[in-house]
């Protein structure tokens, strides 16, 4: 069990915390307000402003760091919101060992991918917008993460929400990117109304917005009401995070700048949902049917993002499915419980660096070939972008889980941790997240082979320009570089000594599951397994040449091909439905609602039309009616004296 | 000789220190009358503005000076000085160096301001036509706006009732007159300050005559003796009711409210644009500070709130009723902005009504946030012009926000802020007098007011829907480029709405402190 939620006021060096929000939403506003004035430096100003914003984070990790254990919890009451008896909304901050980790994840990762842009944006007119923009999203993302109650953390989560929607549609100019966006924005509104009702129920039962009352609340709520509360939060979660059902936006999501889907749509924003998840831990610790939804959603989506990610010959979209299968992993993980909550968050960590990496490695190649997304029309690349090869390859060994890569310690405990459940849910839990490493090393490979191996595939663009690859600019190499470096490293750093279990222990409790079978035996399968995808992938697409032109494929392929469908469905049954019903609905508008509606509207006018004749302009009736008011009034009043 | 000395004439004392923002206020009145005898005319818009804003200034000075006070008494018991009444008396002065700022404007409008050349001239004549060719400007509107200013600070203050009976004439004449001397369409402004000026008299004459009555009850204007006498009664209390009545007629007629509402469109209407502004700002902080005090502290006792409570929630329904309704079929900008000031005085009755201090202080946070919004919402009609003056018709208003983005972006977050989104100020205000009333017991009144605002979002956003989503008109309206004084304005007001929407507690402390010192 955690310990109970106590935190201590946020003095001396912890009085900053306030400061690395307000860096990055300062830079937004000077970028927004100032306009094209700010042209000239808006990309530096932009860097800036999230570097400041990731000192400012170090410095409060060395902080935490100085401190023991138990007093690794700081509150920073920023200012009372509506203060009116009877209902009170705060404004405040929460810095524990979790939060950090996401400020150092959000604001780290966050200004190599600001440095990887000033390369990567050089051409775009509208450069300065997207550093705003960027810098707004990493202001929000940072309330998400450090607010000490769920008001604050739903207004961060619009927030990014909306920074999403203005990036995926930053070239709006493209049909297709607007579409997106828009598609975004509404399947997220789906999960933000969860989120909201969450809110409200947690109002009403715990009376109070802020995380302590909620979570030493929660012994005493019902268990039917936690759960309740545990599923509308993961309905939440499950928008931002691209989780089965509302999985649908992501692939589309990719319609952005490559710097933002590296950001939002793989390393930060999307993972916004197990945040969530573990930061509520409490509810969840209380709620086990709803714990055993989320194991369900994450290991659908897991498979789900799988199988889409072997099919697509979009570089973009196929580490897109990745994406949604790997948050899979940790929402499964999230949803185990004590047994799970650290090794999601550590993922979640290791993640954002290989998957980041991978992302600007995509973007590093489209900047080669002409802004091609088709890995059909790529090949041979290993020898023209050798930096960029280095890269993605150690963000490959890491995703597939290849010891000692950072995945392979961060998956593999996800991996016990499933089995370790016990039970037939373990069983099978355990062998979808086995089922699932294979298929990743299979489509991860495939993505390897298909861009950097093999022969040149390479054709034209529409305008007859010729590809000619090459190797990106420094700004855009030195990010890749730091974040490969992440991906080797961070996950022995992070499996040294349980440190990473140990750190986060007291905010989400942890518990050691039992095996059913030993240790190393799991190791040898998980092994075996992701060699079997890398052989199986290597036997389709390394052994034989990849032809320039998609095959028709089996009904398995054609169907991932269309994210299995899931458009499909959701037209056929969402929007088809929807539109039968808004055309019942309608009917019924017009004929009931709108009468009733129609009604009091032709009444009120009506009602408004006649007083009006009332309002003649002339003084006597006006006096009159005075006169008429006052006696009345006299009346009233010695009438009701009684 | 012991006659002679029975009989000497003992001076009383008057705290001069305590009535300094009053008495400051008064005298740059005074000197503005010099100033519009001496100087010579060129100079004297110049010294006049001048002079009004740093009046202004000096007053809100010695508010600021006097805030650590208690509570005290001072005049012979004739005026209050506590949290309340500095509170707002610091209100009003905010509230007026802003309206200066907006009165005093002549870029708009050709380097002349909104006011006629010569008052006195025949609207059409040719010594119109002279006065304006020759640039002559009505300049004593500044020491007017002054003497009404000291009024308005006096009225809240007045803690016996011939001194309210004072303020309110001191406030008020002012105003009629003002208000008769737009520039443009003057018969339309002569008829509004005449009607305003023959309503105002009648409604004085019922408070005058409700005084009376309740003199003759406690054998005293003074509210404190009046609030003894209704503790502890020793007559009937017909005279008590009766006079309460009247009193309320002059008062409510002050503020607004239904059935005593009917000179406000015409008035608001007809008057030039900055000073509708400032009056329904200013005009109604004072009347409703004057209704408070008579409420909570000469009729606070809990037998008399029994029996006035129903009926003024009752007036409060009718009220926002009234407004509510009657601004839905407004074409006229200014008549709707009228209709919302009523509908937004229902409101405020509902936090009257209520009688708590919470309720109190609620009410004080409302009045400045939706007092500084109305005047920057009436400071961007006067920069939307035709011909002929203002175009204050909302058909000429379409696409307004494509031609002219940042007076329409103003105009949208005041009227946003009007309608009680989240975020603005007044949603704020909204929300604490509406909790107030629930924890007062009042919950049909809340949902008569919710119900109100619903309806109200439909007129204030449709000016929005027309600003922003309608094509400009071929021949539409000009923009004017207002001096620096007004964009100051505008932006004071349009910080002010939205930031005290993020942080209101900063003023919702102070209200609240200053609400529970009252001199009762």
């Amino acid at each position: 069990m955690p310990s109970s939620y106590a935190p201590l006021a946020a003095t001396g060096t912890f009085a900053l915390i306030a400061w690395v929000i307000a860096i990055p939403l300062a830079g937004a506003a000077i970028l927004l307000l100032g306009g094209r004035r700010t042209n000239r430096f808006g990309h530096l100003l932009g860097c800036a402003a999230s570097v400041g914003s990731f000192v400012l984070g170090a410095v409060l990790f060395f902080a935490l760091l100085g401190k023991p254990g138990d007093q690794r919890s700081y509150d920073q009451h920023v200012y009372t919101w509506v203060p009116v008896p009877g209902f009170s909304a705060d404004a405040g901050f929460h810095l524990d060992q979790l939060s950090i980790i996401f400020v150092l994840l959000i604001t780290g990762v966050g200004s190599l991918i600001h440095i990887y842009s000033v390369g990567y944006m050089a051409h775009d007119e509208q450069r300065r917008k997207f550093f705003a923009y960027l810098n707004l999203f990493l202001a929000a993302m940072l309330v998400l993460v450090l607010a000490d109650n769920y008001l604050l953390l739903y207004a961060g989560w619009e927030g990014v929400g909306l920074a999403s929607y203005l990036l995926i549609g930053f070239w709006q100019h493209k049909p297709s990117a607007a579409v997106a966006a828009k598609k975004a924005f509404i399947v997220n509104r789906v999960g933000d109304v969860g989120l909201s009702l969450a809110v409200m129920l947690m109002y009403t039962t715990f009376g109070s917005f802020a995380f302590g009352p909620v979570f030493n609340g929660v012994s005493g709520a019902k268990t039917g009401t936690l759960t309740a509360i545990g599923l509308l939060l993961l309905l939440g979660a499950c928008g931002k995070s691209a989780q089965f059902p509302l999985q649908s936006w992501l692939g589309d999501a990719m319609e952005g700048p490559t710097p933002v889907s590296a950001l939002i749509h793989a390393a930060t924003m999307v993972t916004a949902g197990v945040y969530l998840i573990v930061r509520s831990n409490a509810i969840f610790d209380a709620a086990p049917n709803a714990r055993l939804v989320v194991t369900i959603v994450g290991a659908v989506t897991l498979m789900l993002g799988a199988i889409i990610g072997c099919a697509k010959d979009d570089i973009k979209k196929a580490l897109a499915g990745s994406t949604m299968s790997q948050i899979g992993y940790m929402v499964l993980a999230a949803g185990l419980g004590p047994i799970g909550y650290v090794f999601a968050i550590m993922h979640l960590v290791t993640h954002g660096f290989f998957k980041a990496g991978l992302f600007l490695g995509a973007g590093s190649v489209m900047h080669g070939m002409n802004d091609d997304v088709n890995m059909r029309h790529y090949g041979a690349l290993r020898k023209f972008m050798p930096w960029t090869y280095v890269t993605f390859g150690l963000g490959y060994l890491a995703i597939i889980g290849c010891p000692p890569f950072s995945g392979y310690w961060s998956k593999d405990k996800i991996i016990e941790a499933a089995f370790s459940q016990g039970g037939t849910s373990g069983w099978i839990l355990g062998c979808t997240t086995l089922l699932g490493a294979l298929i990743t090393a299979f489509y991860m490979t495939r993505v390897m082979l298909m861009t950097f191996f093999g022969q040149k595939r390479w054709v034209a663009d529409e305008q007859g320009h010729e590809p000619h690859p090459h190797e990106s600019p420094w700004v855009m190499v030195v990010p890749m570089a730091v974040l490969a470096v992440g991906s080797v490293a961070a996950g022995a750093l992070f499996s040294y000594h349980s440190a990473f279990v140990n750190w986060l222990e007291p905010v989400t409790g942890h518990s050691d599951g039992r095996l059913p079978f030993s240790d190393a035996l799991l190791q040898v399968i998980t092994l075996a397994v992701v060699a079997l995808g890398v052989a199986y992938a290597w036997s389709l697409y390394g052994r034989q040449e990849v032809p320039a032109q998609a095959p028709a494929g089996a009904f398995a392929t054609r169907a991932a091909r269309r994210d299995l469908y899931g458009d499909a469905f959701n037209e056929l049954v969402f929007m088809r439905t929807g539109q039968y019903l808004t055309r019942v609905l309608v009917y019924f508008d017009l004929k009931g609602v709108d009468g009733a509606v129609n009604g009091i509207a032709a009444g009120l006018g009506g009602s408004s039309g006649r007083l009006r004749r009332l309002q003649t302009g002339f003084v006597r009736s006006y006096a009159l009616s005075m006169f008429g008011g006052a006696t009345l009034l006299i009346a009233a009043l010695l009438l009701v004296r009684g | 000789m012991s006659a002679l000395a029975a009989t000497t004439f003992t001076v009383p004392p008057v705290e001069f220190g305590k009535l300094s923002p009053m008495l400051i206020a008064f005298g740059a009145a005074t000197l503005g009358i010099l100033v519009e005898a001496l100087a010579p005319r060129a100079h004297r818009y110049r010294i006049q503005v001048g002079l009004a804003l740093v009046g202004i200034a000096a007053a809100f000075g010695a508010v600021l000076a006097l805030a650590k006070t208690g509570v005290e008494v001072v005049a012979q018991g004739s005026v209050a000085i506590d949290g309340t009444t500095l509170f707002l008396q610091g209100t009003i002065l905010v509230i007026a160096f802003v309206g200066f700022l907006v009165i005093a404007e002549r870029k708009t409008d050709q380097n002349q301001d909104a006011f006629a050349a010569q008052g006195a001239s025949v609207p059409g004549s040719q010594a119109e036509r002279d006065t304006t060719r020759k640039g002559w400007q009505t300049t004593e509107i500044y020491p007017l706006l002054m003497f009404s200013v000291g009024g308005m600070l006096l009225f809240p203050a007045a803690n016996d009732l011939l001194t309210m009976f004072v303020a309110l004439e001191v406030l008020s004449l002012p105003l009629y007159l003002v208000c008769g001397l737009a520039r443009h369409r003057r018969l339309l402004s002569q008829e509004a300050a005449l009607k305003y000026f023959l309503l105002g008299a009648f409604s004085s004459a019922f408070f005058l005559y409700g005084a009376a009555m309740l003199y003759g009850y406690a054998g005293s204007v003074n509210l404190a003796v009046i609030a003894q006498h209704v503790a502890h009664p020793d007559a009937g209390s017909t005279l008590l009711y009766a006079g309460l009545a009247m009193l309320g007629v002059g008062l409510l007629f002050k503020v607004g409210a239904a059935p005593f509402h009917m000179w406000t469109p015409d008035v608001y209407q007809g008057a030039p644009t900055p000073v509708t502004g400032f009056m329904a700002a200013a005009t109604k902080i004072a009347a409703f500070g004057a209704l408070v005090r008579v409420l909570d502290v000469g009729l606070g006792g809990s037998s008399a709130v029994a029996v006035w409570r129903p009926v003024l929630q009752a007036v409060a329904v009718i009220t926002m009723l009234v407004g509510g309704i009657l601004a839905l079929t407004q074409r006229d900008i200014k008549r709707m902005l009228a209709y919302s000031a009523i509908l937004n005085a229902g409101y405020l009755l509902i936090g009257v009504t209520s009688t708590t201090a919470q309720a109190r202080a609620a009410v004080l946070f409302y009045l400045p946030v939706y007092g500084v919004a109305i005047i920057g919402a009436f400071a961007v009609v006067t920069l939307v012009r035709d011909a002929g003056g203002e175009a204050t018709d909302l058909s000429r208003w379409a696409g307004l926000g494509k031609r002219a983005p940042i007076p329409a972006a103003l105009l949208a977050v005041f009227l946003l802020a009007f309608a009680g989104i989240p975020f603005t100020s007044i949603f704020i205000g909204k929300f604490a007098i509406f909790q107030a009333a629930l924890n007062a017991g009042a919950p049909a009144l809340v949902i008569v007011a919710v119900l109100a605002s619903a309806l109200a979002a439909f007129f204030y956003l449709r000016v929005v829907v027309v600003m922003f989503f309608s094509d400009p008109l071929p021949d539409g309206p000009t923009i004017a480029h207002p001096s620096i004084a007004v964009k100051t304005a505008l932006a004071v007001a349009a910080f002010a709405t939205v930031a005290l929407g993020i942080a209101p507690s900063l003023l919702l402390h102070l209200a609240n402190n200053s609400a529970g010192i009252l001199a009762k």
